[in-house]
């Protein structure tokens, strides 16, 4: 469904250095699968969704979607957003339809599927309100139905619930799975939270930073619905926060330069890790 | 109730001080002079007339000048090249330009509307230019991947009502600018408007008549600023969760 073939992605920076934000990226997602990609921030990720998106040509490699090759954005891969992206000039019933007139669909037939579109992801009162005058939860959950309205093949996913809270987001984690359930949508998930990952998916592809690649992957076959108390699915997550553990020390390395990372990396340690830190 | 205070002020000091009335009007005979010149249909007249210029000025600068402020949000050779002259045009007082009008126009209608145009038309493309450029770009993408493609759908959905703000904005000002260049192109260039009654008014020594059209500026000016635009940006900023 979706092939990612060696992609490499080089940036050219403001003062003319460029860095490789992408390194041989390649993998390939079948119909119907949820895969997340997993990955410390700057990891170049949200970088690979944007290219199976088409928002950014400038690669090189090769991205097929169902065996052609990803020229443009397109409804047959709506992207939801971390930041909703709802347009704030619409009310939620016409962000939802907006997609459809794009399409040519006449008025009364696209409103009755926004609608009931809306009625899905439980938004039916706040039908006609402008998205400020939404919760975060509420602004993402219009966002999702504004994506499957369209009936795509694939939802690419960036992040939509990193901005949310703990309690929102679980109950979005299991509408989502919900959806999947019933739809059978390929989804491609970005995500830092491994335990967002490991619930939702079927598939965890993990990153590794500067430059981004795929470091490993991991299949989740734990039952769905998805039980949060499931062993297997914290076995994943362990598995998945050691392959992790060398590329935090990377970002940390990156983030506070070479100098002070020497001190910094045992104070963090100690302060997390407590009595585990021994020798210090 | 601070009007009525300024009023009798007014009143007061010109019996007090006792100033001319060639220098300036008291109270009664301004709104004496008010009363006669709406009688006899001269100021409406020249409401009308100063109106009339105003709009058709008005709309040829909001069209242009949003058609150049989109080819500069657009296209970033025109901004570089056109956008820079245009900044720099902007900061040239319309009325600068009236000479030259006269020369081109000759003493009519023709000028007055042209240099009120070019006064708010670089305003309302600067306002434009900014108003798109500061769309999110998550608007785009997320219009994007609904399918509006690049073009004419992209700039009606998106382009147009995501720099609203800005553009409502502009219109205000460009309104401002245009009030301005209108009456001092009218004091100049002829034709009956307000700013040919001012300099009729002079001729005249008839204070009160050139108090009574400052008046009547101040008052149009007030109205639709602050009951037209100010309304409706209001209502924008509010409809666009912008409004704090």
């Amino acid at each position: 469904m979706i092939n990612v073939d060696n992609v490499n992605k080089i940036f050219t920076q403001r003062d003319g250095n460029t860095f490789q934000a992408l390194d041989n990226v390649d993998f390939s997602i079948k119909k119907g699968e949820f895969v997340s990609l997993l990955g410390p921030s700057g990891c170049g990720k949200s970088t690979v969704l944007n290219l199976i998106a088409g928002f950014d040509k400038s690669y090189e490699g090769h991205i097929k979607v169902n065996g052609a090759e990803v020229k443009e954005p397109g409804p047959d891969r709506v992207v939801v957003f971390q930041e909703h992206g709802l347009f704030p000039w619409l009310t939620v019933l016409e962000n939802v339809a907006f997609g459809l007139k794009q399409k040519g669909i006449g008025k009364k037939e696209r409103l009755e599927l926004a609608r009931e579109q809306i009625r899905t992801v439980h938004l039916s009162k706040f039908a006609d309100r402008y998205p400020h005058e939404l919760s975060g939860g509420m602004k993402q959950r219009a966002a999702i139905a504004r994506a499957l309205v369209m009936d795509p093949q694939i939802l690419l996913m960036d992040e939509p619930f990193a901005a949310l809270d703990e309690q929102t987001r679980l109950v979005l984690h299991q509408e989502l799975e919900d959806i999947w359930l019933k739809t059978g949508k390929t989804i491609l998930f970005i995500t830092h939270n491994i335990r967002e990952a490991v619930m939702l998916s079927d598939r965890v592809l993990v990153m590794s930073t500067r430059p981004g690649t795929i470091k490993k992957e991991f299949n989740v076959q734990a039952a769905r619905p998805r039980d949060s108390a499931d062993s297997l699915l914290h076995h994943v997550e362990k598995a998945i926060m050691e392959c992790l553990a060398d590329e935090l020390e990377k970002v940390v390395k990156e983030e506070m330069g070479d100098d002070t990372y020497s001190l910094k990396k045992n104070s963090v340690f100690d302060r997390t890790f407590g009595g585990m830190g021994g020798g210090i | 109730m601070f009007l009525i205070v300024l009023l009798v002020a007014w009143e007061a000091a010109y019996r007090i001080i006792g100033w001319e009335s060639w220098k300036f009007p008291s109270l009664f005979q301004t709104i004496e002079s008010f009363y006669t010149g709406f009688a006899h249909g001269q100021l409406l007249e020249a409401i009308m007339n100063s109106l009339r210029r105003l709009l058709i000025a008005f709309a040829i600068s909001i069209s242009v000048g949003m058609l150049l402020g989109f080819m500069f949000a657009k296209w970033k050779a025109i901004d570089d090249t056109i956008g820079f002259v245009v900044i720099a045009l902007q900061t040239v007082p319309s009325i600068a330009w009236l000479p030259f009008a006269i020369i081109w126009f000759g003493f009519n209608d023709k000028s007055v509307i042209f240099i009120t145009a070019l006064g708010a038309t670089w305003t309302m493309a600067i306002a434009t230019r900014t108003g798109i450029k500061n769309i999110s770009p998550i608007y785009i993408r997320a219009a994007q991947t609904l399918g509006t493609g690049n073009g004419w759908k992209m700039f009606m959905q998106i382009l147009i009502p995501g720099s609203f703000p800005h553009l409502i904005t502009g219109v205000r000002v460009a309104w401002a600018f245009a009030w301005r260049a209108l009456v001092a192109g009218e004091l100049i260039a002829n034709g009956a408007g307000l700013g040919q009654l001012l300099q009729d008014g002079r001729g005249l020594g008839d204070t009160a008549l050139m108090l009574n059209v400052v008046i009547i500026i101040a008052v149009l000016g007030t109205i639709s600023d602050h009951f037209c635009f100010k309304k409706l940006e209001d209502k924008l900023l509010i409809r666009y969760g912008l409004d704090k």
